[in-house]
């Protein structure tokens, strides 16, 4: 009787070895098959940019003998040869030039869609639901309708070819689209620390300073990365308003070197492009962690 | 110095009035508990007090001045919030000294206040943390401590406790009474408007509480008043535990009342007391005053046993007496098990804890003397 339980409890025993091993290789299977598709998606996804690391350390003649991306004759000529361009200027000039209109469009938007957000979500005041109204109307407005007004009206303020009508509509929180992610991060935070504030003693500037900003941070940091890159990214607008070379930003001058020279030196245009990427994608991992970091909810603790 | 006085103080939201023009008068000193149900517009009030919210009519003065028009920086008070909001970017240090970095006082006299004020408190090893560091019980005397920092006239608490687990609120309410009891030896100003919707916390922390409802002030009392001598029938049903017993019935003179078809005899005094009144009543005794009677006699009230609870220190008895439910608590060691579930028993009111209130205002008429 004991031999009979002992050997059936055996089996048993056997059998959810059996089962456990086969679920150990079933998980293992899969996670194999996941990271497959993941990796050859994404190979996919990235190839292009990798092609064009590899292929900016390319000869002219190599971009369309050699359709891998691992130059065989790696060479630093298309760095060289790009960054002197075929202007006076050298792509240093582009890159200050760029930096001359991201860097006030930043730090604009940043300081006015912050106090525009607090504004419309704190504060209560005549026409207040018209004016939320009308600025997420100003959302749905494509950009193309805009254009010739806009241009117009800068004309006319003898603003052409300057960098004043790529940043100072930005800085007078003219990005519906920052005001309105910021006014929705704002309202998901408490009050209660703004009151506290007020009740230490601090006025509307301070609290929004002191208690408002810091708690808005990770929303702002977003605010201003994405501002970044679209500008950066940006090439209708300095197409439109400037005029002369040596104001170019680095999207006009990359495009300058494709029409100017009668054969294309792709390896140019490549290496520049390749530059032109660095400073995006610095700002973009440098910032990642604010970027996914949620609000700290410290302060409100239960 | 620091009296604080509401004056018909009114506050409407759109078309729905929150407040209804309620006076009241909390001394220097004093330790004033605004409690009542949810609902009842004490946190609006307070709220008033401390600024944060408009007043639609009536006066608030601090210390004898119109404080209407003021920001809450301005009005010397100091608030302790619910939910602590503590700066959750600032480190403790920080959070306690906001308001005199602000007022841009000296380094040295801020280091020395934030000590002083860690010191009374215990959280001197917590300076360096950030609030989301703390447990619940330690943010809360982080926040009364960025109140006390202030040297405020007047204290505001909005429901401070209400957060914390049982244990740490009755350590906190001891903690925050001792408080109040040192700044005031210290001879600091140290009024307190403490609000709250626990009866107990109420009844062990005010010098004297003020009973709200729908935006109106029901009565304002020391402790033991409150809970002898109700006003009306909200405030004796809100105030103790379990809740007052009430039994309509009918005044019949000869010292009896009529309820639930039994004759009820209260003691000689009421008579005089009640004679002219209105006939149509509400009998109000507290659980504690109703004795299980040895046998009938005239003026016990005859009921069935239906439930038995044993808590300890005292015996719960739910006892039916038509379609009314009646609860007695009595001693433990009083209660003998003579009677047990579903047996006829007698229960004898003691006079001293009988209420009358009139049927239709709610009033307490047992108290006119």
């Amino acid at each position: 009787m004991t031999d009979h339980i002992l050997s059936q409890n055996s089996a048993a025993a056997r059998d959810v070895d059996v089962v456990r091993s086969r679920e150990t290789r079933r998980h293992r299977f899969n996670a194999v098959l996941r990271y497959a598709l993941l990796t050859v998606v994404g190979l996919l996804m990235l190839y292009p940019l990798i092609w064009l690391i590899g292929a900016s350390f390319k000869t002219n003649s190599e971009i369309f003998s050699n359709p891998g991306f691992w130059p065989e004759h790696p060479t630093l000529d298309g760095y060289i040869r790009g960054w002197k361009t075929s202007t006076p200027y050298s792509f240093g000039t582009f890159f200050i030039n760029t930096l001359w209109i991201v860097i006030p469009k930043v730090i604009g938007t940043a300081i006015s869609c912050t106090a525009v957000a607090y504004g419309f979500a704190r504060f209560d005041f005549p026409f207040k639901k018209v004016l939320f109204s009308a600025l997420i109307a100003t959302l749905l407005l494509p950009n193309v309708v805009t254009r010739i007004p806009q241009y117009l009206i800068f004309r006319d303020l003898g603003w052409l070819d300057s960098y004043l009508p790529l940043w100072v509509p930005s800085a007078l929180a003219g990005d519906a689209f920052f005001v309105f992610m910021l006014v929705q991060f704002l309202r998901a935070i408490p009050r209660d620390m703004e009151e506290a504030a007020r009740v230490d003693g601090a006025n509307t500037i301070q609290t929004l300073v002191f208690i408002v900003v810091p708690l808005l941070m990770p929303a702002l940091i977003s605010v201003c990365l994405f501002q970044f890159m679209w500008t950066m990214n940006d090439f209708l607008g300095p197409l439109i308003y400037i005029s002369s070379v040596e104001k170019y930003p680095i999207s006009l001058a990359l495009k300058l070197s494709i029409d100017t020279t009668e054969a294309f030196e792709w390896n140019r245009v490549l290496a520049m492009s390749v530059l032109s990427l660095a400073p995006a994608l610095a700002v973009f991992f440098l910032a990642q962690k604010y970027f996914i970091d949620g609000i700290s909810s410290g302060g409100i603790k239960g | 110095m620091a009296r604080l006085q509401l004056r018909n103080l009114e506050k409407d939201y759109g078309t729905f009035r929150a407040v209804h023009g309620i006076n009241l008068d909390v001394e220097d000193g004093e330790f004033m508990v605004l409690v009542g149900p949810s609902g009842c517009a004490k946190s609006t009030t307070l709220r008033m007090i401390a600024g944060l919210e408009r007043v639609t009519g009536g006066e608030i003065r601090i210390g004898g001045e119109l404080v209407n028009d003021k920001t809450p920086g301005d009005r010397g008070i100091s608030m302790v919030f619910q939910n602590y909001a503590l700066y959750p970017h600032m480190k403790v240090r920080k959070n306690l000294s906001f308001s005199m970095r602000l007022k841009r006082r000296p380094s040295a006299e801020i280091e020395q206040a934030t000590n002083h004020v860690a010191g009374l408190l215990e959280i001197d090893p917590l300076l360096d943390r950030l609030p989301k560091q703390l447990s619940g019980g330690q943010a809360q005397r982080v926040a009364v401590g960025r109140a006390l920092i202030k040297k405020p006239q007047v204290f505001l608490f909005d429901e401070p406790l209400s957060n914390l687990d049982a244990k740490l609120r009755a350590s906190m309410r001891v903690r925050i009474t001792d408080l109040h009891k040192r700044l005031k030896a210290e001879n600091q100003q140290a009024t307190v408007i403490y609000v709250t919707h626990d009866q107990t916390e109420a009844m062990t922390m005010g010098d004297r509480i003020c009973v709200m409802k729908d935006g109106h002030i029901m009565q304002v009392a020391d402790p033991v008043t409150l809970y002898s001598r109700p006003a009306n029938t909200f405030v004796a049903g809100f105030i103790g535990s379990p809740e007052m017993n009430f039994l309509d019935g009918t005044f019949e003179g000869d010292n009896s009342v009529r309820a639930a078809e039994q004759l009820v005899t209260l003691g000689d005094e009421f008579t005089k007391r009640i004679s002219g009144r209105s006939e149509h009543v509400t009998l109000g005794i507290r659980p504690q005053h109703l004795r299980i009677a040895a046998a009938e006699t005239p003026g016990t009230i005859r009921g069935k046993l239906t439930h038995i609870e044993f808590m300890g220190h005292e015996v719960y008895l739910y006892v039916d007496i038509g379609p009314k439910r009646l609860i007695a608590v009595v001693p433990s060691a009083s209660y003998d098990r003579g009677a047990l579930r579903d047996d006829w028993v007698w229960l004898s009111a003691d006079p001293k804890g009988v209420h009358l209130f009139d049927r239709q205002s709610g009033e307490n008429i047992s108290l006119a003397i």
